[in-house]
């Protein structure tokens, strides 16, 4: 679904044959342009993120100045300088320059909640969403085209059809209820893991019980997030394997008496990796909010908790500034992943 | 098995009319063959008529928070089958009344979703030119933007009702059908037959409802099948947020309640199982249905070897 633009459009592209002394020159021009292309349009769109961020938060959104002094009474000179504090009594056009100049310099503003500026708490929880979903990103795309490589080389088989059916169930279940159940179980029944958090309180400073701390507590989590996930890269490796299956060059390396496991793991494998190279952008791309969920549910002092908190209070430059932070992360990985796909798959080359 | 020869007697539409039965009578037959197509398929049949006979199997009075009957968090008993929730509600009315809106809003938000992904997938791909330029760019747009950090943003600031769900839900899934039903129109429009309809003075709306459309659908009807499961979770992780209806009853809402009130730490598993269980049979039986159609309209992927 998400990975079918790529090859969609590779597919379109016929091969031309072209005389091999002038194509060097033309590689270097047609990169340019490739280039050009994919840059701007993630350009376009990092542009888009921005009005829509602004639009969403500010324009279609109550005042913010009701929402900060809900909880006591205020004279209206008060409320006059708050709007002069906080820039809203400037024109529309001067507030839109001045959050496309903040955001673009990396300062959001100042945090409704924790009255303290956005960029520095940003920086404060990336590294627990980082640690968390990067695990559980590396853990899913292994898993997932480990076992999908293998159940597509050995489509009907057995193993095929019981990785099938689990890996489904698995991404059948919320991930919310997954999280629920797996505290109810390990953390409260069985009492092998912490509840939530990311730490305990009293234990050493020294790195190596820090380490274990956080990593006893960063189990359950990763564990619930890599269930729910992994079957999607199963699926697509599956089915990349698939396609290959039948190819002449597998013929031919059996013909050499290879054995199958290394027709599958040295010549199958490497080819079908290649429309999946946009899925695991896109997961890289994901891991700053690819958690929101599994954050909340574990309590987990990341970027996703952060977001969804926000929401309540309603804490609205936070929002923008994250909201802004995860699509833009997104789209950048998505231009990464085309501008990889120019050196490993030769037909796109030549079509340019 | 009759159009051939006796097809000149018969009106165009009628010929066409039992092409189209023909071919969906070699659908089904395909379809039948797939045992997990088929499993899915009794199984969502089974939970639409418990949604649908809600009424009949448990007394919708039991919703109510002041007419409870019950203890607080009461574990399985002969009166209350699977136990009831923090303030004496049994859980087996709450899922069985659940299951309408859990399904209402996914069913509804991919109906949706499909209409605007179908429009505009049909015409960027028929129009083209800068229209058809924009909305590409456009469904890439949306198709790369995170879906629930944009659905989370658009709620916060729409407001809980059900209809926004809908509409949040709708906005967030459209790229796909859109795309895929682009790509659809540009290879039919390549074919002769259009080209004989354009000779013939047919106009836009002509080719895109009576020669486009009808193949371009059963395409994205096998789609929708991927789409409902999707609607449905994404519905759940919003309630379960705390960004849906609080006024309805849903899988994700119950669930929301019970992990508000403590059900996690007063180890009530009957609270939590039964409508997350319901979430994932749905979600699992439209997959299933939905690989089966797959099957069918893609050999390469039925069992067994070439």
């Amino acid at each position: 679904m998400t990975d079918s633009s790529p090859s969609a459009d590779r597919d379109r592209q016929a091969p031309s044959a072209d005389p091999p002394e002038r194509r060097t020159g033309r590689i270097t021009t047609g990169f340019g342009r490739y280039l050009l292309k994919h840059v701007g349009g993630a350009a376009v769109s990092l542009l888009l993120v921005l009005f829509s961020s602004f639009f969403i938060f500010r324009l279609v959104a109550g005042d913010p100045i009701d929402q900060l002094t809900r909880e006591r009474p205020v004279t209206p000179e008060q409320r006059e300088a708050m709007r002069a504090e906080l820039g809203l009594d400037q024109p529309m056009w001067n507030q839109f320059i001045d959050y496309l100049t903040g955001t673009l310099t990396g300062d959001f503003g100042t945090s409704f909640q924790y009255r303290r500026p956005i960029f520095d708490l940003i920086v404060e929880r990336l590294p627990a969403t980082l640690l968390l979903s990067g695990t559980g990103v590396v853990l899913a795309v292994l898993l997932g085209f480990w076992i999908g490589s293998r159940a597509g080389w050995r489509q009907g088989s057995r193993f095929d059809r019981t990785q099938v059916t689990t890996g489904l169930l698995l991404y059948s279940a919320p991930t919310f209820w997954l999280g629920m159940i797996a505290i109810l179980v390990f953390a409260r029944s069985l009492e092998l893991f912490p509840v939530n958090g990311m730490r305990s309180p009293g234990t050493p400073d020294d790195f190596l019980s820090q380490a274990v701390d956080i990593g006893h507590h960063l189990v359950l989590p990763v564990l619930t997030y890599t269930a729910v996930v992994y079957a999607g890269y199963l699926m697509v490796m599956r089915s990349s394997i698939l396609d290959e299956r039948g190819s002449d060059y597998l013929t031919t390396a059996r013909a050499k008496g290879l054995r199958d496991d290394d027709v599958r793991r040295r010549h199958a494998v490497p080819n079908a990796l290649l429309p999946t190279i946009t899925l695991v952008f896109l997961a890289i791309g994901n891991i700053v909010n690819g958690a929101i969920v599994t954050e909340t549910v574990f309590s987990w002092p990341g970027l996703g908790r952060l977001f969804v908190q926000s929401i309540f209070y309603p804490d609205r430059p936070m929002l923008q500034a994250l909201f802004v932070l995860f699509s833009s992360t997104t789209i950048v990985a998505v231009l990464c992943a085309e501008i990889l796909y120019w050196f490993l798959d030769p037909r796109i080359r030549r079509a340019s | 098995m009759n159009g051939g020869k006796n097809g000149a007697a018969m009106s165009p539409r009628a010929v066409v009319w039992a092409r189209r039965r023909r071919a969906l009578a070699r659908t089904w037959r395909d379809y039948r063959r797939q045992r997990g197509g088929m499993v899915g398929l009794i199984l969502l049949g089974a939970i639409v008529l418990a949604a649908i006979g809600a009424p009949l199997l448990a007394d919708g009075s039991g919703l109510s928070v002041t007419e409870a009957t019950g203890g607080r968090m009461e574990p399985p008993s002969a009166r209350f089958p699977l136990g009831t929730d923090e303030v004496g509600r049994s859980i087996l009315t709450l899922t069985i009344w659940g299951a309408r809106l859990s399904l209402l809003i996914g069913l509804t938000a991919t109906v949706v979703a499909i209409v605007i992904g179908t429009l505009i997938g049909v015409t960027s791909g028929h129009i083209g030119g800068w229209y058809g330029w924009v909305a590409l760019r456009v469904s890439d747009w949306f198709m790369v933007l995170p879906s629930l950090v944009v659905a989370i943003a658009l709620l916060a600031v729409m407001g809980r009702s059900a209809v926004t769900t809908v509409v949040v839900i709708a906005i967030v899934s459209w790229s796909g059908t859109a795309r895929l039903v682009r790509a659809q129109t540009l290879t039919v429009r390549a074919r002769p037959y259009l080209e004989r309809a354009r000779v013939l003075g047919a106009g836009h709306w002509h080719l895109m409802t009576r020669h486009i459309l009808p193949n371009v659908l059963p395409l994205v009807l096998a789609s929708a099948t991927l789409l409902v499961p999707s609607a449905i979770l994404m519905e759940s992780s919003l309630a379960w947020l705390g960004l849906g209806d609080p006024n309805i009853v849903s899988w994700g809402s119950v669930l929301n309640r019970a992990w508000r009130n403590g059900a996690v730490s007063a180890q009530a598993w009957w609270y939590l199982l039964p409508p997350g269980l319901a979430i994932l049979v749905v979600v699992a039986a439209f997959m299933m249905c939905g690989r089966a159609l797959e099957a069918v309209f893609n050999p390469r992927l039925r069992g067994g070897g070439r």
